[in-house]
């Protein structure tokens, strides 16, 4: 099947894979859900509706119950919004500035670029759940602290990546010649290297994707991340991992869930349309 | 006299990506008599390579031989199993491949390389294997035969490696030897040396060989017999003498011409008073590396050259890799600032780095690289990168844009529907021409042209030349034309400095680069070029000031490819 996006008028449009598309679809799905999730959960996320505990699944509760007797398909509908919504905006933070730093360090180059990269590889030392604790410890557990800190631990990776690919773009004779012509550097990081190095960036972008949402997990483990009644993907696996022996559906609808949105993100940029994964030089 | 080759109706097929099949080579036939060269030569794609690896039974990923025989000695390559042409490889056939530098393992000793099939196969004892090795390092007029093998392949020269790597091909006794354009990436001096070497050792030893190259100059001079491919196919075949004086098919006419262009003519012939040049090199000192305490970059590059060109007129700087000319180019466009000098452009100082040049300086001096593989940004469209100097220089948007686009493209002699091709979807000599077009689109008055034909076949390298006095003609160009190819020089230019180490050693006019050469290096630059006189290699061995200096520059480091190429 072909989706047709209008970025470009000229061409024709981008073309996915069938095994594209579907993941596409998914990611779409679990988006959207993250958008309207609260206004389509059949019962308060937070309220103890059954009293049973581990409940299987029935007409009443489509997904089962939690070992409080909560609503499993409300709690996973309002968790999409903190998994997809906190993964997604810090690892697009995370590579958007990774990548925006590490292409301006290849063109600029001398102090600029030692400068930065060792500031970052600085970061890249502090461990990351360390990292993330004191920063909790210390502000306070919210969304926006959680995509903060997410996006500074993946940031010096993506600047690694991008600035190794952007290197090796800028010493190219089409570069010299826009240099020549006198371009400056939003045109030569803009026009000239990112459309080179897009392919690898975007699967750049999928993996630290699913570091974030396991990360993330981590964190809500810790009970640093979103904190109760509410709770992300990672943190419904783990509270209701006691009901794993009787193969409650309280745990493997969380881990359903996580499953289909890494595989279906590392998925779509496997099958990329041939046009935006064979840009890389 | 029997033949140790005979290939029948051979054919190669490769698979593309969408799993189609396209045959490639197109049922050739050819003989090569035992003790004879015989040189297959095309422009690249003709299938001469591919030709060639057949007769060791190898195809490139994708390919594979699809029918025919290609028999060699007394068994059919074509049929033989993995295992049994791995034991005729390197002892009965052997390859010297066109990279030596790439061929040779940097981190060995090139001894322990070069008797590494005679350790394969347990063909002799080691101890006779580097006996064997030294007899063929003297054979091949390497210095310090006893010796050299125990160097890595960094500590020689370009044009020594490539002989060791015939010396690695030579050991096993094969009876059958494929050159694979051994001698293009090296410099004409330095070819010299080579080929005379590979001669004097494939006559001496009584071996067959095939000999695969573009250049016809150099087949003239060690092939017996010439095939001439084109599209996988024969075109012609017959004695080199024949090939060459009285060529019977249009494709080898075709080739011969385009190996000898016309000289060229002055275009501002009828100019009145001598204008102030157009650009103007003074005392230029530039290199590479910080500097050092007295000022001076580590390792200076062009050393105190200055030159100057008239209007509508042609500069030409021929030298070796390494001679600082490319060097220059980037000086004069300010891509690497020069340390101390000027460089003026219609009268006005420019600035040493292009970031302090105005708008304007930039767009009247243009620069146009050797390899429009790099020099086109590949996720960009030919009408985006035509685009952009317009926009940028002259601020033009929407249709206007378009329409200029069209009009440069028609100027460079494409068709309007190619602004929608990637530039991977492009032939080299169309890259090329977009390459050029690009440097067009700015409305320049001098271009820099950095080797621009070096990496074309001669019949698409003579049709750029051609464009580029025709634009010349039409838009009052200036070009400053970089090149180590003396045919082409001489075609398209006016003037000429040649370089060595970083200095300019002689300037002359083009039409006397022949007989008016003075320095002793330029006299030798131009007697390296090959001539399509047979007899041209033999020749020159009367003339002992030619080899006598030459062996002094093959002193050089070993050059990478890319330096060899001229980079």
């Amino acid at each position: 099947m072909a989706i047709t996006f209008p970025t470009t008028p000229r061409r024709i449009g981008y073309r996915f894979n069938a095994v594209g598309a579907v993941a596409l679809a998914v990611i779409l799905f679990w988006a959207v859900i993250a958008l309207v999730g609260p206004w389509l959960t059949p019962y308060p996320p937070g309220e103890i509706v059954d009293f049973d505990y581990f409940g299987p699944m029935s007409a009443q509760f489509w997904l089962g119950t939690d070992y409080l007797g909560r609503d499993i398909l409300s709690r996973i509908l309002a968790g999409a919004r903190y998994t997809v919504g906190i993964s997604l905006a810090a690892v697009i933070i995370a590579v958007t500035a990774g990548v925006v730093l590490g292409m301006t360090a290849a063109v600029i180059g001398g102090w600029l670029d030692t400068v930065l990269s060792r500031l970052l590889d600085a970061l890249n030392s502090i461990p990351s759940k360390l990292f993330g604790l004191v920063v909790v410890a210390g502000l306070g557990s919210s969304i926006p602290v959680l995509i903060g800190t997410l996006a500074v631990i993946y940031t010096p990776g993506a600047y690694r990546f991008a600035r190794a690919l952007a290197v090796n773009v800028n010493t190219m004779d089409f570069v010299a010649v826009a240099r020549a012509r006198g371009e400056g550097t939003p045109y030569l990081i803009g026009q000239e290297l990112l459309p080179n190095i897009l392919g690898p960036v975007l699967a750049d972008l999928g993996l630290r994707f699913v570091f974030i949402v396991l990360l993330l997990s981590g964190l809500s483990f810790l009970g640093l991340g979103v904190q109760p009644p509410n709770a992300d993907w990672g943190s419904l696996v783990r509270e209701n991992i006691g009901g794993l022996p009787f193969g409650a559906p309280a745990v493997l609808m969380p881990s359903l869930a996580i499953a289909s949105l890494t595989i279906s993100v590392n998925l779509l940029i496997d099958n990329l349309p041939t046009k935006i994964r064979d840009r890389s030089a | 006299m029997p033949n140790i080759v005979e290939i029948r109706d051979l054919r190669v097929e490769a698979r593309t990506d969408t799993g189609r099949r396209v045959e490639i080579i197109k049922g050739v036939s050819l003989d090569v008599p035992d003790g004879e060269i015989l040189a297959l030569i095309g422009e690249s794609g003709s299938g001469k390579t591919t030709i060639a690896l057949t007769l060791m039974g190898h195809t490139r990923p994708g390919c594979n031989i699809a029918g025919g025989s290609v028999r060699v000695g007394t068994r059919d390559m074509a049929r033989l199993s993995e295992p049994e042409r791995a034991t005729i490889r390197g002892t009965e056939v052997a390859y010297v491949p066109q990279s030596a530098a790439a061929a040779f393992n940097p981190a060995k000793r090139l001894i322990d390389q070069v008797i590494e099939v005679a350790r394969i196969h347990r063909l002799m004892p080691m101890e006779k294997a580097r006996a064997r090795a030294v007899e063929l390092f003297r054979a091949l007029a390497l210095p310090d035969p006893e010796t050299i093998g125990q160097r890595y392949p960094h500590q020689v020269s370009g044009g020594q490696l490539q002989r060791l790597s015939a010396a690695m091909a030579l050991i096993g006794g094969p009876k059958l030897v494929i050159f694979d354009e051994p001698t293009t990436a090296l410099d004409v001096t330095t070819q010299i040396e080579v080929l005379r070497a590979f001669k004097s050792v494939m006559s001496t030893g009584g071996m067959a060989g095939v000999y695969v190259s573009h250049d016809l100059a150099v087949v003239a001079q060690m092939a017996d017999r010439i095939v001439v491919l084109r599209g996988g196919e024969v075109q012609e075949e017959g004695p080199t003498a024949t090939i060459l004086d009285a060529p019977a098919h249009p494709y080898t006419r075709e080739l011969l011409a385009a190996f000898d262009p016309a000289p060229h003519a002055a275009v501002a012939a009828a100019e009145t008073a001598p204008l102030q040049p157009v650009l103007e090199v003074r005392n230029v000192v530039a290199g590479y590396g910080s500097a050092g305490r007295d000022g001076l970059p580590a390792k200076i590059a062009v050393r105190d050259v200055s030159c100057a060109l008239e209007r509508g007129q042609n500069l030409g700087v021929i030298g070796e890799s390494g001679s600082g000319k490319s060097t220059l180019a980037r000086v004069i466009a300010g891509l690497l600032p020069a340390h101390s000098g000027s460089v003026r452009l219609e009268g006005g100082e420019m600035a040493a780095d292009l970031r302090g040049r105005s708008k304007d300086q930039l767009r009247r001096l243009q620069i146009v690289f050797q390899l429009a593989d790099t020099a086109l940004n590949p996720a960009r469209s030919v009408g985006d990168i035509l685009g952009r100097p317009l926009t940028f220089y002259h601020g033009m948007k929407g249709a206007a844009r378009d329409a200029r686009v069209v009009e440069l493209l028609d100027m460079v002699r494409l068709p309007a529907a190619m602004r929608h091709r990637l530039p991977g979807e492009l032939s080299g000599g169309q890259k090329q021409r977009v390459n050029l077009a690009r440097a067009l689109a700015a409305e320049p008055s001098v271009v820099l042209c950095d080797e621009i034909t070096s990496a074309l076949d001669t019949v698409v390298a003579q049709a750029v030349i051609a464009l580029l006095k025709e634009l010349q003609r039409e838009l009052d160009l200036s070009y400053v034309f970089i090149s180590h190819d003396l045919s082409t020089v001489r075609a398209i230019c006016d003037d000429v400095m040649v370089m060595l180490n970083g200095e300019v050693v002689e300037r002359l006019p083009a039409d006397r680069l022949q007989d008016g050469a003075t320095h002793p290096y330029s006299k030798l630059l131009f007697a390296s070029v090959p001539k399509l006189d047979p007899g041209w290699l033999d020749s020159l061995d009367a003339a002992p000031g030619v080899r006598g200096e030459t062996g002094q520059h093959t002193e050089r480091p070993a050059l990478t490819p890319a330096a060899a190429g001229g980079l």
